[in-house]
């Protein structure tokens, strides 16, 4: 029998209710109100009472209300159908929803009950199979969906029964497992899983190797992503971080992607509704949409649903993930559950931590983007979970408690910094403060000069030098004056530059610009460093300046212009005489 | 506040009364429920048990613990028809404009959230005249954004400017924390331009209690939202001072013994403030709702919890600066961002916009570092000289607030600029829009 309560107390979204039998941390309860039932989670148990967080307004709630536990905690629905749909953060259908205003207590089923999907077994029955096992694919939208043994079933089991090919619902069963001592169990197309556990459903995680290329040159070239890695996008209001974050959906080389707006705007997610049934994969010649699923829990909608959010958008990563796909995962901003946390912690009068943040906070968000990675599956297949977190610290100050325990959890750190954004250097990745630890590793850097160049990893290093020695050039120059330094010191200035505006700067609203593939990065990169390696005199700064401007002019609409097209070819040559002509004075 | 029924069970025995809030053993109350103490409007902020926690809006100040306690039964509203065109209220929603009581249908204020699916995308530009908005920084329906000031900038006069010039249906003031001559400047204003009758105006001024204030916002929006739904209208709301709001805010968390997070503001400043923001929308039906709000700095100071937060909310925000070389106001173009402009700009707007904007401010910038030079005694180039004659002309011709031109003559403005000062190369526009545009003879 499930355990009943009334309401006691109402503090804005936490409710404390009077429990009459056994309830557990995370379990999920109803809230009778007014015809309607207010779902909502245990987050503290206090002898007979449950401190339960309400992810609806509260408004109008009474003390006395009935209260109906669930059994369950928070739970994923998982099954054919998740690719393409608007998700609120329990999982809302919201294009179910009718009106157009969102309605208090309107849940509904996630995925499409009546809908018949093709399903093909793709193993015999007498097979042993354990969690995680495919059993069956279905094609969603183009996507080989597998149909596997549900991740709740612990140890390995029999496959008695597998229904044949041909068309079910989701509900349908079609096969029968039984366990050691013979019990059966049924299993159908969809599952259930709480998303604040991590699925563990694979053989083991391995460390990532392979570059995930995204097209944004700063990021490919200098701090490369990896297939099951990780990273984050710290940045002041307005730096661009939402920008860059929706180049990479749009651009990343993934199978599937996963958007969780986590309190941000609501007009942010209407772009993607808009564009992305529009836009084209340019690798797959499919829409955008089709790979995508979105979770939009708005900053105008109810707080605690906002950490549920991110939860129920990685849980679905880990179920694809399982299917033996890549998944890039993307929450924006994880500093809005982070204070979603706060705002909770807060009222339940917990001691707090800096900035009056949970004290456990590090550990919260550690054991989140731990749940990304490269893993190999139970049938040795590989899939893989790249998370990106966009992160906004309180008045850009990188020393306060979500970005340092982000820091901490993510191996790659994209800086976007005021500075440039001010002066409209986008992306306003700080090409000094950033860093990809990936770089690092050696089986990146194996993988680089297998697939890449041999020299790529030494050019990217040489182009940080480089970069490095224009900022002390350019600080020199800011101290002593244009005259007070030999010129040699503005050449060296101008030579970074030219690698920050032809491969650090990249305009995200044009179409050519907007995405740059590893091939053309490549050549882009050997040509700019062609320029660094090149000796060259002037006779004063002020030609050093007009020479190098015209260069960067020249490269800027290359980069504008199609690869290797006329103009393309054109306005190389142009460069080309150009880097003749003052390599002969 | 007269509002009683004859079966409303009276309250007479306050157990408890702090600065801002008073308790009472009762049953029965609903969570965010209005009620009268003595008179004084009170909400319901907490209930643990039997006993229900009430905020005072007007304070606390003489309430007895015999005070007479009603609950109303309602979540704050307001009254909404179509005549509430041309009303001045304060923040209960009740007339100061001395006209008849409001008589339309309660509508709960603080309502709830459009479900993200049924939006559209914004995609009307608002044309205010202003190049340092239209040109730089171009508003669209259904955004939201704040100006950026220090409190001696005439940010009253801009929003004023742009809320008449804005071809909106109705403009709807929510004025907190308002001076009574800024209040008056709003009604003149108005009432030259012969717009009353577009205009409803919640009013708060410093002469009010300031918890008051926490209801203006959300009464300025619920008849927002009556307009723009019902009646399928542009609408545009206009709230100064969010800062004052905020303070406000900050009051009543302090009071009820929160803990404060940065700036002494309550740990929940993003999620309220992003309340009220995020109900501008632009609906399916045409109609929309455009906020345009004031958020007052100290000092410039934009880290300060208030402005950080509502630079994370709203849609870039506009930054007013008096510059001393012209001797004006011009809207910053550094630190001015409409995060919707591309939505409108090169589409609904010339082709030429972009690039034109983006190399105009650049040329600006690099003015800044010339001036940087000149303070720090180093010389100048030729290069920076004419950097600096072109910001001086930007800046008046373009910047300052009391330009009133269209948007081509924005851009052409730019081009006649750019032949005067510079190259075509240190322009670094795209070539083909440097051949359509470039002015003939370069203006001497
Ligand atoms: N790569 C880019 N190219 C051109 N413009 C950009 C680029 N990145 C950012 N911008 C400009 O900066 C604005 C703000 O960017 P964005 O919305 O991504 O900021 P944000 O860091 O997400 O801010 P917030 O924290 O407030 O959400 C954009 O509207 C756009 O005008
Ligand atoms: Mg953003």
């Amino acid at each position: 029998m499930l355990t009943k309560g009334k309401v006691h107390g109402i503090i804005a979204n936490l409710v404390i209710v009077n429990v009459y039998g056994p309830v557990s941390q995370n379990e999920i309860c109803l809230i009778s109100h007014d015809n309607t039932k207010l779902m909502a989670e245990v987050i503290k148990v206090s002898r007979d009472q449950a401190f339960v967080q309400v992810f609806e307004s509260t408004r109008g709630l009474r003390v006395g209300s009935d209260v109906e536990f669930t059994g369950s905690m928070l739970e994923a629905t998982l099954g054919p159908g998740i690719l393409s749909r608007k998700y609120d953060g329990l999982q809302n259908d919201l294009d179910k929803l009718e009106g157009v205003f969102l309605k208090k207590g309107e849940y509904n089923f996630p995925l499409n009950e009546d809908e018949k999907w093709e399903f093909t077994p793709v193993v015999e029955a007498g097979n042993m199979v354990e969690a995680g096992s495919w059993l069956g694919e279905v094609i969603e939208n183009w996507l080989p969906h597998k149909i596997m043994v549900p991740f709740k079933f612990s140890g390995s089991y029999n496959l008695k029964w597998i229904a044949d090919k041909g068309f079910y619902r989701i509900s349908e069963v079609i096969a029968v497992l039984t366990d050691e001592s013979g019990k059966q169990y049924d299993v159908t197309m969809v599952q259930k899983w709480p998303v604040k556990l991590p699925v563990k459903a694979y053989k083991n995680k391995t460390r990532p190797f392979r570059i995930m290329e995204t097209g944004v040159r700063v990021i490919d070239t200098l701090n490369p992503m990896t297939e099951g890695g990780t990273g984050f996008i710290p940045g002041p209001f307005g730096c661009g971080k939402t920008v860059l974050q929706h180049a990479l959906s749009r651009q990343a080389d993934t199978d599937m992607v996963i958007i969780a707006a986590c309190g941000e705007r609501a007009n942010e997610v209407v772009e993607i509704f808009k564009e992305f049934p529009e836009l084209i994969d340019t690798r797959t010649g499919r829409k955008l949409i089709e790979r995508t699923t979105i979770i939009a829990n708005t900053s105008n909608m109810p707080v605690a649903a906002r950490e549920a959010s991110v939860y129920t958008a990685m849980t679905i990563a880990e179920y694809y993930r399982s299917m033996g796909l890549k998944i890039l995962l993307l929450a924006d901003s994880t500093s809005r559950w982070a204070q979603a946390l706060r705002e909770m912690s807060n009222r339940m009068e917990e001691l707090p931590g800096p900035d009056a943040f949970p004290m456990d906070l590090p550990a919260i968000i550690s054991n989140y983007y731990s749940r990304a990675g490269y893993v190999e599956l139970v049938n040795g297949s590989t899939g893989s979970i790249t998370f990106i977190g966009t992160v906004s610290p309180a008045g850009g100050n990188l020393k306060e408690p979500v970005t340092e325990s982000t820091k901490k959890a993510a191996r790659c750190f994209y800086a976007l910094s005021q500075q440039r954004s001010d002066s409209k250097r986008y992306p306003a990745i700080d090409p000094i403060e950033s860093y990809s630890k990936y770089l690092e590793y050696d089986e990146v850097i194996e993988y680089i000069s297998a697939n890449i160049s041999s020299h790529w990893h030494e050019n990217v290093t040489r182009a940080r030098d480089v970069l490095m020695r224009g900022r002390e050039a350019h600080e020199q120059i800011n101290i002593l004056g244009d005259d007070g330094v030999p010129i040699d010191y503005h050449i060296r200035f101008w030579k970074s530059e030219v690698i920050d505006f032809v491969i650090l700067q990249q305009d995200a609203f044009d179409k050519i610009d907007c995405v740059t593939p590893l091939e053309r990065q490549k050549y882009m990169l050997d040509k700019v460093l062609e320029i660094n390696d090149t000796e060259m005199k002037f006779s004063s700064f002020e030609e050093t300046a007009s020479w190098f401007k015209k260069v960067i002019n020249l490269y800027k609409q290359m980069n504008y212009s199609p690869f290797e097209s006329e103009k393309f070819n054109s306005y190389q040559k142009e460069l080309d005489k150009m880097l003749k002509d003052i390599s002969e004075i | 506040m007269t509002e009683k029924k004859a079966f409303q069970k009276v309250y007479t025995k306050l157990t408890r009364i702090t600065k801002a809030t008073c308790s009472v053993k009762a049953t029965g109350a609903g969570y965010d429920e209005l009620a009268l103490v003595n008179g004084r409007l009170a909400q319901v902020v907490k209930i643990i048990g039997d006993e229900v926690t009430l905020q005072i809006f007007s304070g606390t100040e003489g309430v007895p613990t015999n005070a007479e306690l009603i609950f109303l039964g309602r979540a704050p509203s307001l009254k909404v028809d179509d005549d509430l065109a041309g009303r001045f209220l304060n923040a209960y929603g009740e007339p100061i404009d001395g006209g008849p009581a409001l008589s339309g249908k309660d509508r709960e204020i603080g309502g709830p959230s459009v479900n993200p699916v049924r939006r559209m995308q914004p995609s009307q530009l608002i044309a205010t005249g202003i190049a340092g908005i239209d040109l730089n920084n171009t508003l669209v329906t259904g955004q939201k954004i704040p100006f950026f000031a220090d409190p001696d900038q005439p940010f009253n006069q801009v929003m004023a400017t742009v809320a008449l010039r804005a071809e909106a249906d109705k403009i709807i003031l929510g004025g907190m924390g308002l001076s009574n001559d800024d209040y008056l400047y709003y009604k003149n204003v108005f009432e030259n331009a012969g717009a009353l009758e577009r205009i409803i105006a919640f009013i708060n001024t410093t002469e009010n209690p300031p918890v008051e204030r926490l209801l203006v916002p959300d009464m300025t929006l619920t008849a927002a939202e009556y307009f723009a739904v019902e009646k399928r209208e542009k609408v545009l709301v206009l709230l100064t001072d969010m800062t004052l709001y905020a303070d406000a805010l900050a009051i009543v968390s302090n009071r009820m013994d929160q803990i404060p997070s940065k700036d002494n503001m309550p740990g929940s400043l993003y999620s309220d403030l992003a309340k009220i923001y995020e109900k501008a929308v632009q609906f399916p039906d045409g109609g929309s709702i455009t906020i345009i709000a004031v958020t007052s700095l100290s000092g410039g100071d934009i880290t300060h919890a208030i402005p950080d937060n509502t630079g994370y909310i709203t849609e870039g925000q506009l930054f007013l600066r008096r510059d001393t070389e012209i001797g004006k106001v011009i809207v910053d173009p550094f630190r001015s961002l409409s995060r919707l402009k591309q939505l409108v700009i090169g589409k609904q707007t010339r082709e030429d916009h972009s690039q034109v904007m983006n190399s105009a401010i650049r040329l600006y910038a690099d003015a800044a570092n010339a001036k940087t030079k000149l303070e720090n005694g180093f010389e100048l180039s030729d290069y920076d000289e004419r950097t600096l004659r072109y910001a001086r002309e930007y800046s008046e011709k373009l910047l300052a607030i009391d330009v009133n031109i269209d948007v081509n003559t924005m851009l052409d403005t730019c081009w006649m600029l750019f032949g005067k000062f510079f190259s075509k190369e240190e322009t670094a526009i795209k070539n083909d829009l440097v051949k359509k545009y470039w002015p003939e003879q370069p203006v001497k």
